[in-house]
């Protein structure tokens, strides 16, 4: 035990004096006096450090030198580093029905379950395991109830896959209003990506008996809204999911607890939370959400109806808005790319306002139906500019601009704003939403 | 024979649908993605020894199946017994739907529920009369979903009664109709030849 100057007992030295027991986890309790943040805490109790101590046990921000205190000790759940703040973005005018992901916070491509982008049309049901329950029923051999029990004994498999809400983007589609001052999570926070866990629909489907003449399945949760879609039974066949996993864990109850149905690279709504019922059906319901909801006018005086796949698209998520770029130099522009039509196969960035393109980089392996992080290395000569990126999908389908859109859809439509996007890096650099340059 | 008409035509969409998704869900499928974990077709490989059944779950009764099953198809099926009529219906409105959707259906603050606007290229002012197709989804959506903080109250008459009323006020039937089991599922909804298929494929053709 080094010397203490002589001094009644300081803070440090009880550290000091008491690490042992804590790392013995002894004095679990005082465990939060371990938590030395500067702000909170003062470094001694009732003393003025000898300057040597404080050489020693801090550093220019004020706070303790990690090397110099001993650590917290165990938690039966962690949190985030102090200061490490993401949070989802809720929009205020409303009673908020959507929470959106902070893109521009991470870095891989899975979404931390907690900052998982939420869109709910009754709110987030609260549900015991032990007493959700799957009806299976309508043209098959034996209707069936799958309790969860039931359902997590069935072999399993675990996927990667973005869900993204069909209305994602749809704040920077119309050309008489193209704001500057929103960020990429406002845009486009209603995707994440997530590994998913469960049994394939098919199995189970197996296990009822889908009869001859079945076209069409109605999944239908058990909030208050009973939200309920129509879905080919071609998709509930092929890579459709009873999901009950989520980065390792019980899916969040935002996201549909304890069951949800997952159709890999289809719009966000039809993968029904809180799964209750299948009804095998010959027919769609022609529920609301498939009528007067989400479908997408066309400007000629039709309405798209089971727009049910996402198109390609690319998002830059640094630098964005409301970055500022401290000086020129080596930048590395980040952003994430996806496609409801299997995998992405390039990503090009544009750093002239889409006047030449060059590829980005795909951090592998790039997953079917799952985010890709493309990357691009930039030395900025500080002078303004707009910077874009563009997604290409194994189909071929190349990210469209919004003139291109606009000419396909129409200037009004509701959904699917899959366009390039733009960010403006000014010569002081700051940087603002750019697209309102270009169009 | 009405009822066989419309199967038909919900028949015929359902297999436009399926062709036009089979790009897509081919493609989700992943033909070429990793062999180990993907079957050929897009789906999932159970393992060689997994038998045909597991006889996971239980079986479910006829009565279980009826307590569950809310759904209403666009042939009617699903619908309950009851009828309701428009003056009935009003005082439903006045009662449960106010708030949200205002005094005459028009002023929110949610859904507006009235629209009588017809559209060229763009439906102005969506509401069941202009961008509605199917009479049953009201009460599929009425029956599962309103009103918002009491879902699932309101009985089968009054569930009628209002969507005569909503019917009525979206300028679609006339002040003495009587909504039921029989009578809903054949009106004819302005927006209901609106509606196309989903024609987005992939590849270099932006749609």
């Amino acid at each position: 035990m080094p010397p203490i100057d002589g001094s009644p007992l300081s803070r440090r030295a009880w550290l000091t004096t008491t690490s042992g027991l804590i790392a013995a986890g002894l004095l679990k309790t005082q465990a939060d006096a371990l938590r030395l943040d500067a702000s909170e805490a003062p470094l001694d109790v009732g003393q003025t450090p000898s300057p040597a101590q404080t050489a020693q046990a801090t550093r220019s921000t004020g706070r303790p030198d990690p090397m110099k205190v001993p650590g917290r000790i165990v938690s039966e759940v962690g949190s985030r580093a102090p200061g490490e703040r993401p949070t989802r973005y809720l929009r205020a005018e409303e009673l908020s029905s959507s929470s959106r992901s902070p893109l521009q916070d991470f870095h891989g491509i899975i979404t931390p379950s907690d900052l998982h982008f939420e869109r709910h049309h009754a709110g987030v049901p609260d549900i015991r395991l032990e007493d959700h329950e799957l009806l299976i029923h309508g043209m098959v051999d034996r209707p069936m109830v799958f309790r969860m029990a039931d359902l997590m004994r069935y072999p399993s498999i675990s996927r990667i896959h973005f869900i993204e809400c069909s209305g994602n983007g749809g704040g920077i589609y119309s050309r008489d209003r193209m704001p500057t001052d929103i960020t990429v999570q406002q845009i486009d926070g209603l995707i994440s990506t997530s590994e998913w866990t469960g049994v394939p629909l098919a199995w189970v489907l197996r296990e009822v008996g889908v009869r001859s003449g079945a076209s069409w399945l109605l999944a239908e949760g058990s909030d208050a809204a009973g939200l309920s879609r129509s879905v080919p039974i071609e998709k509930g066949m092929d890579d459709a999911l009873l999901a009950y996993g989520q980065n390792g864990e019980a899916i969040r109850p935002e996201q549909g607890y304890p069951l949800r149905l997952m159709l890999p690279g289809w719009e966000g709504n039809t993968q029904v939370k809180w799964l209750r019922r299948i009804e095998v059906t010959d027919r769609p319901t022609m529920t609301r959400e498939e009528t007067s909801k989400y479908t997408d006018p066309l400007g000629d005086g039709t309405a798209r109806q089971f727009s049910f796949v996402m198109d390609a698209k690319s998002v830059i998520t640094f630098p964005s808005y409301p970055y500022v770029l401290p000086d020129r130099g080596w930048w590395e522009i980040k952003g994430l790319a996806w496609t409801g039509r299997g995998r992405i196969t390039r990503v090009e960035v544009s750093t002239d306002g889409g006047r030449r393109w060059v590829d980005a980089e795909l951090q592998q392996p790039v997953l079917p139906l799952a985010t890709v992080r493309f990357r691009h290395l930039w030395n900025w000569d500080g002078r303004e500019t707009v910077i874009l990126s563009r997604a290409t999908d194994e189909t071929g389908y190349v990210q469209p601009t919004v003139h291109e859109l606009w000419e396909a859809r129409g200037e009004r439509t509701s959904y699917h704003q899959n366009h390039q996007r733009a960010w403006r890096v000014a010569g002081d650099g700051a940087v603002t939403f750019g697209l309102g340059e270009l169009v | 024979m009405m009822r066989s008409a419309r199967k038909l035509v919900a028949l015929g969409l359902a297999a436009g649908l399926v062709a036009g998704c089979g790009g897509g869900a081919d493609a989700g499928g992943g033909q070429d993605a990793d062999a180990s974990a993907v079957a050929a077709g897009g789906g999932y490989t159970l393992p060689q020894d997994a038998p045909q059944r597991f006889s996971f779950g239980t079986e479910a009764s006829q009565a279980r199946v009826a307590l569950w099953d809310i759904d209403v198809k666009p042939d009617g099926e699903g619908l309950p017994d009851g009828s309701g009529s428009v003056e009935e219906g009003e005082q439903v409105y006045m009662t449960q739907c106010i708030a949200c959707h205002g005094l005459t259906g028009t002023e929110g603050p949610y859904d507006r529920l009235v629209a009588t606007d017809p559209w060229e290229q763009w439906p102005v002012n969506r509401g069941i009369g202009n961008y509605w197709p199917y009479a049953t989804t009201l009460y599929d959506y009425i029956r599962r979903a309103m009103p918002q903080l009491t879902p699932g109250s309101l009985t089968a008459d009054e569930t009628y009664a209002v969507i005569a009323y909503l019917l009525y006020r979206n300028e679609i039937v006339a002040e003495d109709a009587i909504m039921s089991r029989e009578t809903l599922p054949a009106v004819q909804m302005p927006a209901r030849g609106r509606f196309v298929v989903d024609d987005r494929t992939g590849g270099p053709t932006i749609r």
